[in-house]
């Protein structure tokens, strides 16, 4: 491409689709206007052109900018009109639908389940030789689940055959459908035991659409999604979208390939990671699901969680969590019946929105357990390989973490966003951090952010064509910086110092004592930088060690810094009566809800 | 800013239906274009492949997968009857004699040589589609299924749980905020679909189980009620499949809701009529709600096809409020101001004001109203 200056991105949404202007001003790249309108998948319109046409219009009337020539984009840009690049993301009728197989769930079933969730699909269900289920209660349940899409896997190169071949004959007897297009055969990529390729194309050739990859876990030590993962982005532009209403012509306008939305914003994660040397924890909250997306290292995880959300699975939630859970969050008290039936009647009206202040809280108190709940998921998912024999000392006799690992360390992340409706659109930003911080409980020093409009996808996509346009973007005008979290990691006694700190703000320095149950909140702007000291108490850490000093800097953001000493995890009073009065003190000490 | 509007539920004494009727999987259609059909009555049939037995003979008979095949006294393809020997080894000895018999009935439908395993499937099993209304065809969609049309009465639920039935409606409460009680279902009531006035009880629900109703109408559940019906707290609001005998609908909500007055005066205007009822809902991309169908086709049809409203809000409009503070109040539009307001929560939204029955006023988010459709 000659030259970049003007982009559109689009990304169709199951509900909305949102348009994005990106401008290049000077030598940095900008967003400047953004559109939307509803997505028009289904019926009446059942084309998906529609909305997108419709979203870049309102783009036009806000800009002034004419970049549509009847239906068609206009392109090379020029300084009045068109734009050089249009890039889209999509997960509009419901995403990408994906179940996976391996021949040991925790091995090649486990990789193969990240594998698909990095590519941004949903993960119907992981089948494998051991789950427990018999034969033909597998072959039932691919029959049921008509997927998108199958990832076979199994076996490492040179390892079993006949488990990985049992497999594939398992899939050919349910000789499943897919969700799109009746009379197209369903597409399944087989990553696993090269020495098994000729047995599973004998098996599967005239069932499925089958594409063979390098295996995800050539030997036990190692896993390699990136090829597959390719795969899987090729069958999704292939076969299922070109089977979605609309999509056969949207593909054509597109200067890069189409990527699933989740997958897109797993891109622009790993290149900032990248290009920042930082580890970053994200967060998208939607009606129906949440997702989170980890780099820690340069290891990358998504996980989504299919039924946690604020609309569509609200109720999932509750029934998830437990109603104790939704409440401890509250400040008053609550009929338990009341509750159920106003978190029901937002599931069945998914549309409305808190009108009162109580109504509000209840929606951020179901938030924060969503969240939770979503990031316990992730931790799961997100270890090291299992089944993988290290060396062992004599002293790592005593320490159980071996195989298998948990790549989140919160001691070690260094950003947090989040995104979402109800984190992007809550009435105050410090609503946003608490929903965050009391969620995911970050320790030591972590920076929060939001990402207002949820335009990582648009970036990611594009960050596949230019990464400079994408990563100016990403950092001028994506995120809105709440501030930056100081969370010592211990336990005590309600009231006990559990650091002492000296803040060098720009308003003057600030020295004091955090206490165990504390909340405190310091103004720090979003582009200023200030110099902290903290001296945390014996068995405390704040990242060096326990009782250990940290200096360093921080940077600031709307909320500014929070010192947060409730422990970690986080301690709840035993007592009823206190523990409304702690989430009272705590919601006033971030001034969340004024009255 | 992308056009707005907010759907309502489709209320009405008159209207033209059409009802799809699809099979599952490509089969036969039973009626032709023209053709008046009951609601019992089968239009389509199919035939589901059956369920997978798998058998790994392996181990049984002490060989490899690649000699298979020569103990094997069926190919793939054959019929296959429950007893009857699939394969057996042939030792020196007689008496060491292993036979593998069929575990069912059905077809032999792959043997691998490589995994040693053989794929046997029962029989396909009918699936047939009824007409669901009483109708006319309209349309033959080959092998698919039909269009059916009808005249008369239809009114969609917020909520509903139980698959499709149909029955004469009966009315047991007087009044729109009657609280459905167990001693107001009768024996009368069995097969026949009830209508009360607000609250379902969860007495009332077991009640008209117990009787044999095969629908239960009311304004409101409580949502504890329906967790004892299902025995599980319902996460995600997909319904249709519940097993309970007989579809429950709700047309306003969660809680002591009384039911709508108009919807009440339609459906006790219709008692004693035959009616069809689906509680299944489905609430994400392509929204499917509960409904109470009751056919007239004697009288011609005065309106339109069923079609939501699709203009915007218009000062006068019917609505009903359905979030706290106001939640489950009628009332009419009586201002739209343009600008953002900020409510109580904090949030900037756009609002309107309504009207209620009593003459009072208030603000409410425009998100936070339901049409009702005339």
């Amino acid at each position: 491409m000659d030259k970049l200056d003007v982009v559109i991105a689009t990304d169709c949404g199951s509900t909305t689709t949102k348009a994005i202007l990106i401008e290049k001003q000077g030598d940095t790249y900008r967003q400047t206007f953004r559109g939307e309108a509803p997505t028009t998948v289904e019926a009446p319109f059942e084309d998906v052109t529609r909305g997108v046409l419709n979203s870049i219009q309102e783009i036009e009337e806000l800009s002034g900018r004419r970049i549509l020539d009847g239906e068609r984009i206009i392109t090379p840009a020029t300084s009045e009109e068109g734009v050089d690049l249009y890039v889209s993301t999509s997960s509009a009728g419901g995403g990408l639908q994906m179940m996976v197989a391996g021949v040991v769930q925790a091995m090649t079933g486990e990789s193969a389940q990240r594998c698909a969730l990095g590519a941004g699909a949903i993960v119907m269900d992981v089948l494998a030789a051991n789950d427990g289920r018999l034969p033909h209660e597998k072959i039932e349940r691919i029959r049921q689940l008509r997927p998108d899409m199958l990832l076979l896997s199994g076996g490492t190169d040179g390892g079993t055959v006949s488990h990985v071949v049992e497999l594939a004959e398992f899939i050919a007897a349910a000789d499943p459908k897919p969700r799109f297009g009746s009379g197209f055969q369903l597409p399944v990529v087989f990553a696993g035991n090269k020495d098994a390729r000729d047995q599973v194309e004998q098996v599967l050739g005239e069932k499925a659409a089958l594409t063979v990859t390098d295996n995800i876990r050539p030997v036990l030590e190692q896993e390699n999604l990136a090829p597959a993962r390719h795969a899987i982005h090729d069958l999704f532009l292939d076969h299922v979208m070109a089977q979605a209403p609309g999509y056969p012509v949207l593909i054509g306008w597109t200067g890069a390939p189409i990527m699933p939305t989740p997958g897109a914003v797993g891109q622009i994660m790993q290149t900032i990671s990248r290009r920042q040397d930082i580890n970053v924890v994200g967060v998208d909250i939607g009606g129906a699901t949440t997702d989170v997306f980890s780099v820690f290292g340069e290891v990358f995880n998504r996980t989504v969680s299919a039924n946690l959300g604020m609309s569509y699975s609200i109720s999932n939630v509750l029934a998830s969590a437990g109603l104790p859970h939704i409440m401890r969050w509250l400040p008053f008290d609550m009929d338990e019946a009341e509750l159920r039936d106003r978190i029901k009647n937002k599931m069945i009206r998914p549309t409305t929105i808190p009108q009162m202040l109580e109504e509000l809280q209840i929606e951020h108190a179901i938030a924060r357990e969503a969240l939770r709940l979503a990031f316990v998921q992730h931790r799961e998912l997100a270890v090291g390989l299992k089944g993988v024999q290290t060396e062992r000392t004599l002293s790592d006799v005593f320490d159980q973490s071996a195989s298998g690992e948990s790549l989140i360390r919160m001691l070690d992340l260094d950003l947090l966003v989040g995104s979402g409706g109800v984190l992007s659109h809550a009435p105050a930003r410090p609503q946003t951090a608490a929903m965050l911080i009391d969620a995911f409980l970050p320790e030591g020093i972590t920076r929060l952010a939001v990402d207002s409009i949820f335009m990582m996808p648009h970036l990611g996509v594009l960050s596949t064509v230019d990464e400079k346009a994408a990563t100016d973007v990403f950092e001028r005008d994506c995120l809105i910086y709440l501030g930056t979290c100081i969370a010592p990691v211990g336990q005590g006694k309600d009231g006990e110092i559990c650091a002492t700190y000296t803040l060098d703000l720009p308003q003057g320095q600030q020295q004091g004592d955090l206490r165990v149950g504390q909340l405190l909140q310091f103004d720090l702007a979003d582009e200023a930088e200030a110099d902290i000291q903290l001296q945390p108490a014996k068995d405390w850490d704040l990242g060096p060690g326990p009782g250990r000093p940290l200096q360093t800097k921080v940077r600031g953001g709307i909320v500014g810094l929070v010192l947060d000493g409730r422990g970690r995890p986080l301690q709840w009073p035993q007592d009823e009566d206190q523990r409304g009065r702690s989430v009272a003190a705590w919601a006033q000490s971030l001034n969340l809800y004024r009255q | 800013m992308a056009h707005a509007y907010t759907p309502g539920l489709r209320v009405t004494a008159q209207a033209t239906i059409e009802k799809q009727r699809r099979l599952p999987l490509q089969g036969e259609v039973l009626v032709e274009a023209g053709e008046q059909v009951g609601r019992d009555q089968i239009v389509a049939r199919t035939q589901l492949p059956g369920d997978v037995t798998t058998l790994n003979l392996v181990n049984r008979l002490g060989t490899t997968p690649a000699e298979l095949p020569n103990y094997l006294l069926k190919k793939e393809g054959d019929p296959i009857a429950k007893g009857e020997p699939l394969a057996e080894n042939k030792p020196f000895i007689k008496w060491f004699k292993t036979i593998v018999e069929s575990p069912i009935d059905g077809t032999l439908e792959s043997i691998s040589s490589i995994t040693g395993q053989l794929i046997l499937r029962t029989p396909p099993r009918p699936v047939e589609v009824n007409a669901y209304v009483d109708g006319t065809v309209t349309q033959v969609l080959p092998g698919e299924g039909v269009s059916i049309e009808t005249h008369g009465a239809f009114i969609q639920g917020i909520f509903g749980i139980g698959g499709e039935y149909g029955g004469e409606l009966i009315l047991v409460s007087e009044d729109p905020d009657t609280v459905v009680e167990a001693q107001a279902i009768g024996p009368e009531c069995a097969g026949r679909i009830v209508v009360g006035g607000s609250l379902l009880t969860s007495q009332a629900i077991a009640r008209a189980r117990e009787v044999g109703a095969v629908g239960l109408i009311g304004g409101g559940i409580r949502d504890q009620d329906l967790r004892e019906l299902l025995g599980y707290d319902l996460g995600v609001a997909i319904t249709g499949t519940e097993d309970i005998g007989l579809a429950v609908i709700v047309t306003e909500g969660f809680g002591q809701i009384a039911m709508a007055a108009r919807t009440f005066d339609i459906l006790r205007a219709c008692a004693g009529r035959q009616a069809s009822v689906s509680g299944a809902t489905q609430i994400r991309a392509g929204v499917q709600r509960p409904e109470i169908i009751v056919p007239d086709l004697e009288n011609s049809p005065t309106t339109q096809a069923v079609q939501s409203h699709e203009g915007g809000l218009q000062e006068g409009d019917l609505l009903r409020v359905i979030r706290a503070p106001y939640f489950g109040r009628l009332g009419k539009v009586s201002d739209l101001p343009a600008p953002l307001q900020q409510v109580e929560s904090g949030v900037h939204v756009r609002v309107l004001e309504v009207e209620f029955d009593d003459g009072s006023r208030a603000l409410v988010p425009r998100s936070n109203v339901e049409l009702i459709e005339e």
